[in-house]
């Protein structure tokens, strides 16, 4: 990932505090794909101060997805375990999520998790063809797409031609 | 549709947009008014395509659908809370608590979902409508619509996909898939006039370019259905009026059921 991409995807604060809050909010994860955090997948977006209380900002990853919510109650519930109980989530819808912000770490976690990751729509600015889906078991690319949507917006659901198993897909977006 | 978060749009950071709050963002009244009508077609159809769940022809168009429905709730929360803010009135009091006449959309989106191919020729023909729409407003003068075009562009294209994946398999598929197929189409090409009439409640720089989008949608629509093995439909157009609160009659039984919880006890949460 480049340091751009990474920087775009992952907007540490730069003064200590603020930092050492966003390191809080980022354990939190993902209600539906627990092995992920909100860090990894990109969808925490700031962590500041403003007076005493703190407000984190979250993108969604799709305009309905439900998990908006617990999240939001999650990080309040992090931060309040770490002794800031004023807290405020704001949710911004721009700039867009990508799965491109998703870190090489989750994408490494969600495969051990059995879900096959996004892949690459953009490297250093250069849009890449994409290679096949790879099965998440076997690592084959001898897969079937069966359906555009899985259990959950952000995926689509794949059988293994090789190993038959199905499998979920985190779309690229 | 309940949402206590702060939905805002941010053109720059999330410092503007912590600013822009604070400084009490509302839409302007012309603004709210153009986003009502978006809104409203985003939530009917996303609460017809929910009536597909647990009905469609297979467990994985349950799905589909369902989810298809989902980003357009998502969409409509979006335009309905911003339209709102204008007016003083959440998400919920917009969806919830305002009769037939009131509604702004447009007919297309409210009609009954029929039969499987009926649906997925209305998903063919709003999805490349949606897709060329909120391409076109991701560069409105309004921040805020141009943030949710900027998002929901991206999942309007897959639903676009869906849909032309479907016309390909039922077009080209058996004598009755085929045949239900062009019903389908049939049955939904007198509404698409309205889908490009005028919007009353344009407003200049702000809202897309409605023969921009046809363009888009010329060059997508005739194209899908031909290499279907399908007939382009020639059908006189259907009244129309929807952006008037013009409505067809099973459009009150379908509030009906979207509404009668909240009305029945209004406040209520969990």
């Amino acid at each position: 990932m480049s340091d751009v991409l990474e920087r775009t995807a992952r907007p540490r604060p730069d003064t200590a505090d603020e930092a050492a809050l966003w390191d809080v909010v980022a354990t939190v994860v993902d209600p539906e794909v627990p092995v992920l955090t909100i860090a990894d997948l990109g969808v925490l977006r700031a962590v500041r101060r403003e007076g005493s209380s703190v407000v984190v900002t979250i993108t969604p990853t799709y305009s309905g997805c439900p998990a908006v919510d617990a999240i939001s109650a999650d990080v309040v519930q992090a931060l309040r375990d770490a002794g800031h109980p004023d807290a405020r989530v704001d949710v911004a819808l721009a700039p867009a999520w990508t799965s491109d912000w998703m870190s090489e770490e989750g994408r490494r976690k969600l495969a051990e998790y059995g879900i096959a990751p996004p892949r690459r729509r953009v490297v250093d600015g250069v849009i890449t063809l994409g290679l096949g889906v790879a099965c998440p078991r076997c690592g084959s690319h001898h897969v079937r797409a069966v359906s555009h949507y899985g259990s959950t917006a952000c995926k689509a659901l794949y059988v293994c031609q090789r190993c038959q198993e199905p499998f979920d897909h985190f779309k690229d977006l | 549709m309940s949402a206590p978060l702060r939905r805002e749009a941010h053109a720059s950071s999330p410092e503007a947009l912590a600013a822009d709050v604070e400084a009490g963002t509302r839409a302007d009244e012309a603004v709210a008014r153009y986003a009502l009508g978006l809104g409203d077609d985003a939530l009917v159809l996303a609460q017809r395509l929910g009536e597909w769940i647990a009905n469609a022809p297979e467990l994985e168009e349950d799905m589909a659908l369902g989810n298809i429905g989902l980003d357009l709730l998502g969409h409509a929360r979006s335009l309905l809370t911003y339209a709102g803010s204008a007016w003083g009135r959440t998400e919920d009091d917009l969806a919830y608590f305002r009769d037939e006449p009131e509604f702004r959309c447009r007919q297309i989106f409210e009609l009954p979902i029929g039969d499987f191919g009926f649906t997925i020729a209305r998903q063919l023909v709003v999805s490349a409508y949606f897709r060329g729409l909120y391409r076109q407003l991701t560069g409105s003068a309004d921040p805020v619509l141009a943030a949710i075009a900027s998002k929901a562009v991206k999942e309007v294209a897959y639903h676009l996909e869906h849909a032309e994946g479907w016309i390909r398999r039922l077009g080209l598929g058996t004598d009755e898939s085929h045949r239900r197929m062009q019903a389908g189409l049939d049955a939904v090409w007198p509404h698409v006039e309205e889908l490009f009439s005028p919007d009353p409640a344009a407003v200049p720089g702000v809202s897309a370019d409605l023969d921009a989008v046809r363009a888009e949608w010329d060059g997508i629509v005739p194209a899908a259905i031909r290499g279907a093995g399908l007939r382009v439909p020639e059908a006189p157009a259907a009244r129309g009026g929807g952006r008037e609160g013009v409505h067809d009659e099973s459009f009150g039984h379908l509030l009906a059921e979207m509404q009668v919880l909240a009305r029945s006890h209004p406040g209520a949460t969990w």
